[in-house]
């Protein structure tokens, strides 16, 4: 990860895809291996949705059929509950805050370390650059402690803070060489014209880095929605549970209804899935200014 | 958002004065590059301090602080009320590295490095290519080929657990297509669930690494594919001699991210065989064994020594693989890639 660009020039519009027209239908062999793959990547995440319109004797007696025939009682079940919306109230809380603050506190000290020149720079960026060797599983402990010493157990607070702190090094490395990119001309143009450097910053960089702030901004949203490490360690009390906690409370409690499990475990997906459809071209124009050779 | 960092980073200048201090600006610069006006006054100093305030304050507390704390319950014989008091030095360290349930953990995450590099690794790279061809239904495919990555550990945990269970769908499957010679216990059996565990790494994770090839494979301009073929190449000729090569930075840095996870991972063999059978089953990992032989097993400290030994296996690895993988690429990031 240390081999961010260092000459990286992401172009800062959203990546254009090389399209003269439409495009053909390619050959059959392409398509064939195309629709192989998708069904071996898709066949969980089928089985988990099918799963929860069928019966429990279904799965018994055929655990690898179709629903037949579909039931909806176990989705009626748990989206007229009130556990599953206030867990994914939860975790989208978490997951918003979460994101907020990695994006507003990483564009802004990834700023400082693009565009300033200052003796402990290059120490800055190498601390949080070392942040990708600690995961979270390393600091765990001390973080429990740490938390709780705060008062923060059982908060939401007591997750999103962590979850911050151990987003920022992915978002620095990605985000620097993006805020580098951008020519030091311009920058020179705006002082010219009478611009000071944090107007530079909210006119000219925030616009221009935008592809990479969408990046960070997505990764850090999936990682929050799916972090379970933490959570398990900081909310004991299900009323603070989010969405990976309510999965495994659910499939505890209710262990011998298979499909009513599968049925909360699919809702739960639903949103990551949902969000990462509708931004997925983004991420990859993102990452392409951070690798780079 | 800049109301928002004011209001936490009060105490911050003196606590940053330090980074900007001094005359600043002693730092040589890349030639192409003027320094920009008064980066030495006061007011750049301020301006570094406050915009570097939050991070580095909510970094320092939450991710440095914590890490630091591991290394120093790793020498107490803790158990996680009050102060630790029963100071061991290595004695700790010693039993792990004596252990032979951490030998085997330490085995089980060496076959996870080594096959998900050479599984994820060429794999990517086709599904890359196949993703950044003109063709319809591609952005669609794509979406699918990273549904996987996206959905938690524990849903997918959850899901793969109840298809792999000896009655379950995947046995169910293979009886109807009638290879019942290949019926198994998935999970349970010692000699499967090792390679159980490296297939649900590969598809959970090889989207990770397609995103990776694919923004690599969009930062090479198709000027050099377009001569290539017009002087006569074949396809795979032209993969072979220009994309490859050319992907060669983007690898290096997928197979480092790679080989960290891999060492890391916990989540994933955690939720699908729990703490007891994963070590019966033979799919115990270094942050496994330090969960089930710190925190549940009441020895705190025990379980710091082990994430200091993990850190310090990631670390060593991070740094040859810098010394002598990513050197043709930068500067590390370790060894002062910050300029």
């Amino acid at each position: 990860m240390s081999a961010v660009a260092v000459q990286a020039a992401p172009a800062p519009v959203a990546p254009q895809p090389r399209r003269s027209g439409r495009p053909g239908w390619g050959s059959p062999s392409v398509y064939f291996v195309a629709l192989l793959l998708v069904g071996v990547m898709l066949a969980p995440v089928i089985y988990i949705i099918l799963g929860g319109f069928r019966t429990n004797s279904q799965i018994t007696n055929d655990p690898s059929g179709l629903p037949h025939p579909w039931v909806f009682s176990n989705y009626v079940d748990v989206l007229t509950g009130s556990t599953f919306w206030h867990e994914a109230w939860n975790s989208a809380v978490a997951a918003t805050l979460t994101t907020l603050g990695v994006v507003a506190f990483g564009l802004m000290v990834s700023f400082v370390l693009a565009r300033y020149h200052f003796r402990g720079r290059g120490v800055m960026y190498a601390l949080f650059a070392s942040g990708l060797m600690f995961p979270m599983t390393v600091a765990i402990t001390p973080l429990y402690i740490l938390v709780k010493d705060l008062g923060l157990m059982n908060s939401l607070a007591g997750v999103i803070l962590p979850q911050i702190g151990f987003g920022l090094p992915t978002t620095v490395i990605i985000l620097v060489p993006f805020l580098r990119a951008i020519p030091a001309e311009l920058q020179e143009a705006a002082e010219v014209d009478g611009c000071s450097r944090l107007g530079f910053f909210w006119r000219m960089v925030l616009p221009l880095s935008k592809a990479g702030v969408i990046t960070v901004g997505i990764l850090a949203f999936i990682a929050s929605w799916n972090s379970y490490l933490l959570p398990l360690f900081i909310l004991n009390n299900d009323s603070s549970y989010t969405l990976p906690l309510g999965v495994q409370a659910f499939a505890s409690e209710y262990s011998v209804d298979t499909a009513k499990v599968l049925a909360f475990t699919s809702l739960s997906m639903l949103p990551a899935l949902a969000f990462f459809s509708l931004f997925e071209r983004r991420i990859v124009g993102g990452l392409t200014g951070a690798v780079k050779g | 958002m800049a109301a928002h960092s004011e209001g936490t980073s009060a105490a911050a200048p003196t606590r940053t004065g330090v980074v900007g201090g001094g005359g600043s600006a002693a730092v040589a610069l890349p030639p192409a590059r003027r320094r920009s006006r008064g980066s030495g006054s006061w007011r750049a100093r301020l301006e570094i301090a406050l915009l570097s305030a939050p991070a580095l304050v909510v970094f320092l507390a939450f991710v440095i602080f914590p890490v630091a704390m591991a290394a120093y319950y790793g020498f107490f014989d803790w158990h996680g009320y009050g102060k630790a008091t029963d100071f061991v030095g290595f004695r700790n360290y010693t039993t792990i590295l004596e252990d032979p349930d951490f030998h085997s953990a330490l085995l089980h995450n060496g076959l996870i490095v080594v096959f998900s590099l050479v599984i994820q690794g060429p794999l990517s790279i086709l599904l890359a290519l196949l993703l950044n061809r003109r063709m319809r239904g591609q952005s669609l495919l794509r979406v699918l080929l990273f549904v996987p990555y996206v959905i938690a550990e524990v849903v997918v945990g959850t899901g793969w657990s109840l298809m792999l269970q000896t009655d379950g769908a995947v046995n169910g499957l293979l009886q109807k297509a009638g290879f019942t010679a290949l019926k198994t216990d998935w999970l349970s059996s010692p000699s499967v669930a090792i390679w159980t565990l490296i297939g649900i790494i590969t598809w959970k994770y090889v989207g990770f690494a397609v995103i990776i090839m694919l923004a690599g494979l969009q930062g090479i301009p198709t000027e050099l594919n377009e001569a290539a073929a017009i002087d006569g190449a074949s396809y795979w000729q032209i993969q072979r001699r220009i994309t490859l090569p050319l992907l060669g930075p983007t690898l290096r840095i997928w197979a480092f991210l790679s080989i960290i996870g891999a060492l890391q991972l916990f989540d994933l063999t955690y939720i699908v065989w729990g703490q007891y059978i994963s070590s019966t089953a033979g799919t115990s990992t270094m942050a496994t064994y330090m969960v089930s032989n710190g925190r549940n097993a009441g020895a705190f400290g025990y379980g710091n020594a082990v994430a200091v030994v993990l850190f310090l296996i990631s670390l060593v690895v991070a740094l040859i693989y810098q010394r002598f993988v990513l050197r043709r690429d930068t500067q590390g990031a370790l060894t002062g890639g910050g300029r």
